[in-house]
């Protein structure tokens, strides 16, 4: 039994919390497509990894890291809409699992350009000197980048929460994730507010890739992992619920950190198990509504 | 398009296709090397090293001649870093290709399945990277042979090096596979003759890039080492995670490996006095003839200097020459029992043999130490070399403790 102070376990917290800022962004976007378009984006693990390469290379070329942190989403973003108008608009109206295997394929599409551009050896990326080091947090000391990481989500959790609740085209949003036909009876273009929901999901995940860059490198794999994890975060939150991605995702993060502090070799599979607790308990996730798949 | 034409184009298609078999089949053909390795993935560094190290061994082999007198070819495979796709390839390389030598793996647990394919094929297998299995029963064979160090050598040389000079409690970080468990196994068993104390050892998962969640533990614990034992891509994400939460003024970090592959891709300020022992390091051709001559060969051909790995592969490939030369034959058993009989060789560092019990070859190895940031001598001189230590049967299991009679 490892020593249990009140200090490690703190800092064992803020660690849970910065991998769980990065499901957030993940699941957001995830259940946000889901949610809207029924649609599976299995290619959200590959714009995650464009976004930390996309960032390495805008960091390279411009030497800012700050305007790698802004652009980066939103060129991944630009890439979603494209994805969305060219290859998924297509597919409404047919099946599932269509665009599922279409954004699959996609992935592996996007996995080998990624090579093709940057090499199969990952690149390492440097947070800016500012956020370089460590600070003391009275209990522990904690690298300045990954408070970083949390702010940056946090700021934008909010904005996006004022953009869903306090706009029109967020009402509508929230309203086509509840009853698309409605909406398209209410008379909106629900394929336009598709278009954005899939550029906005694109973008969240590019922004996870170039913040999760800095702590953990650009590789083209990356994104294999993480959206397998990030899927067990949407589906424990409840597939189509925001405030369940955001609750779930810092759930889990908390229970990944924990797990690896108390039992290391569980670490990996104590994710899928939560995932199976909660569908024996609540088939539809903490915050899901019944019925959305069928 | 007619029956007929179809026909008579299928035939000659069969022809054209079959018709390199037949040639090989017959030993007029070149002499075809086969090379699984984890091209993609955490470890593609090394195995871009390993693929550059194997090309200067067939470029020098066919320079003098080829290997008995056939021209020498070098296939390389990706097996993803999964035992099952290394399987896979290497049956392609056997069955498809005729390769009549398997060279390469390199991950612990890939070679097992390699191996056990080359064995099932009765192909001459030389082993490239660490692994405490595959020179040890049940895994091993008469015609496995293997050219790396391994963990028990590497991980006692460097944990005793570690006790004299860096401090006796350590905690132990190893990626949880083969590789990773049998040097996590010899360190603790070498603290623990040698007096010191394990604080703890954690397993990860090999390829992971998060270690963050281990961190805070390790930091309380107050080591006076940090060992590191990740391979791989996962060694530049350990480190840094680990200069991130200011651990690399509170502990000391050492590796039983360190890799220059990493050590450039990582650069000098992340592996600025990190210790760890390699298999061989390019500045090393200062006192070492054959080193000279392999650096040299590289820098023409590919503008860098060999890696460790590299050289493995480089002296993997010359051996599968040297061994078929001798036997005159590609014979399996017949090249094997050649370089039984005649253990010794020399081809970028000095003295190696072959033991007669398990096939493993001895050689020395070095500690080094990751030069910081200023001193550095050009691109690659990225180590200082601070010690090393002479090849030495008595370091690895006795042919008795591997299950050898």
């Amino acid at each position: 039994m490892p020593d249990v102070s009140l200090a490690a376990l703190a800092a064992q917290v803020f660690t849970g919390l910065v991998l769980g800022m990065i499901y957030v962004l993940l699941a957001i976007g995830l259940s946000l497509i889901f949610g809207l378009m029924t649609v599976v984006n299995f290619s959200h693990g590959a714009l995650y990894m464009l976004g930390a390469y996309v960032g390495f290379t805008l960091l390279r070329f411009t030497g800012s890291f700050a305007t790698a942190l802004v652009l980066a989403p939103l060129l991944v973003g630009l890439l979603g809409l494209f994805v969305e108008r060219f290859l998924i608009r297509p597919l409404y109206g047919r099946r599932p699992d269509d665009p599922l295997l279409l954004t699959f394929g996609l992935s592996l599409v996007v996995v080998e350009t990624a090579r093709l551009i940057w090499g199969k050896i990952g690149l390492t990326l440097d947070p800016p000197r500012a956020l370089a080091g460590a600070v003391n947090l009275g209990f522990t000391y904690f690298p300045t980048y990954r408070l970083f990481v949390i702010a940056v989500t946090a700021l934008v959790l909010v904005g996006l929460w004022l953009f869903l609740e306090k706009t029109n085209v967020g009402l509508v949003i929230r309203a086509g994730s509840r009853d698309p036909l409605m909406v398209r009876a209410l008379g909106f273009d629900v394929g336009r507010i598709w278009f954005l929901v899939f550029g906005i999901g694109a973008g969240l995940a590019g922004l996870a890739g170039i913040l999760a860059g800095p702590m953990r490198g650009a590789y083209a794999e990356m994104g294999v992992t993480i959206i397998i994890e990030s899927f067990v975060v949407v589906v424990v939150g409840g597939m189509g619920s925001l405030l369940g991605a955001v609750v779930s995702g810092l759930i889990i993060g908390q229970i990944v950190s924990l797990t690896t502090f108390f039992a290391p070799k569980l670490a990996e599979i104590v994710v899928f198990i939560t995932m199976a607790i909660v569908l024996l308990l609540r088939p539809s996730g903490l915050f899901g509504e019944a019925g959305l798949l069928e | 398009m007619h029956r007929r034409t179809f026909v008579k184009t299928a035939a000659a298609a069969a022809a054209t296709l079959g018709f390199p078999g037949v040639l090989r089949a017959q030993g007029a053909g070149p002499v075809r090397i086969g090379m699984p390795l984890p091209l993609t993935g955490p470890f593609a560094a090394l195995a871009k090293d390993m693929q550059q190290g194997a090309v200067l061994g067939v470029d020098e082999l066919n320079a003098k001649g080829g290997i008995l007198g056939r021209k020498v070819e070098v296939l390389f495979r990706d097996d993803q870093l999964k035992p099952q796709v290394g399987a896979q390839r290497t049956q392609e390389l056997i069955e498809k290709e005729q390769c009549q030598f398997i060279v390469g793996g390199l991950a612990a647990h890939v070679q097992m399945a390699i191996n056990e394919q080359t064995k099932k094929a009765k192909i001459l297998y030389v082993s490239t990277s660490q692994s405490d299995e595959i020179s040890a029963k049940p895994d091993t064979s008469p015609i496995t042979f293997h050219e790396a160090l391994n963990p028990t050598i590497t991980s006692r040389t460097v944990g005793k090096w570690i006790i004299e000079n860096l401090g006796k409690r350590w905690w132990i970080v190893y990626a949880d596979y083969a590789w990773g468990k049998q040097n996590n196994a010899v360190l603790n068993e070498t603290n623990k003759k040698l007096g010191g104390t394990v604080l703890g050892s954690t397993p990860y998962p090999l390829g992971s890039a998060e270690f963050s969640a281990h961190l805070p533990k390790i930091q309380a614990a107050k080591p006076e080492v940090l060992v590191s034992v990740t391979p791989g891509a996962d060694n530049i994400a350990f480190l840094k995670q680990a200069a991130s939460f200011g651990m690399r003024s509170q502990m000391k970090i050492a590796q039983p490996l360190l890799w220059i592959s990493y050590l450039k891709e990582g650069g000098p300020e992340l592996y600025d006095g990190i210790y760890g022992g390699i298999n061989w390091y390019w500045e090393l051709q200062d006192t070492i003839p054959t080193a000279r001559k392999f650096v040299e060969a590289s820098m023409k051909k590919f503008n860098m200097p060999p890696g460790d790995y590299g050289a493995y592969s480089y002296s993997g490939v010359l051996e599968v020459a040297r061994g078929a030369e001798l036997a005159k034959s590609t014979d399996a058993d017949k090249v094997a029992d050649a370089l039984r009989k005649n253990p010794q060789y020399d081809h970028f560092k000095g003295k190696q043999w072959w033991r007669a019990c398990d096939n493993k070859s001895f050689q020395d190895m070095w500690i080094v130490k990751g030069r910081g940031p200023g001193k550095t001598k050009g691109e690659w001189g990225l180590a200082d070399v601070i010690a090393k230590v002479p090849a030495n049967e008595e370091l690895d299991r006795t042919c008795a403790e591997k299950g050898h009679a």
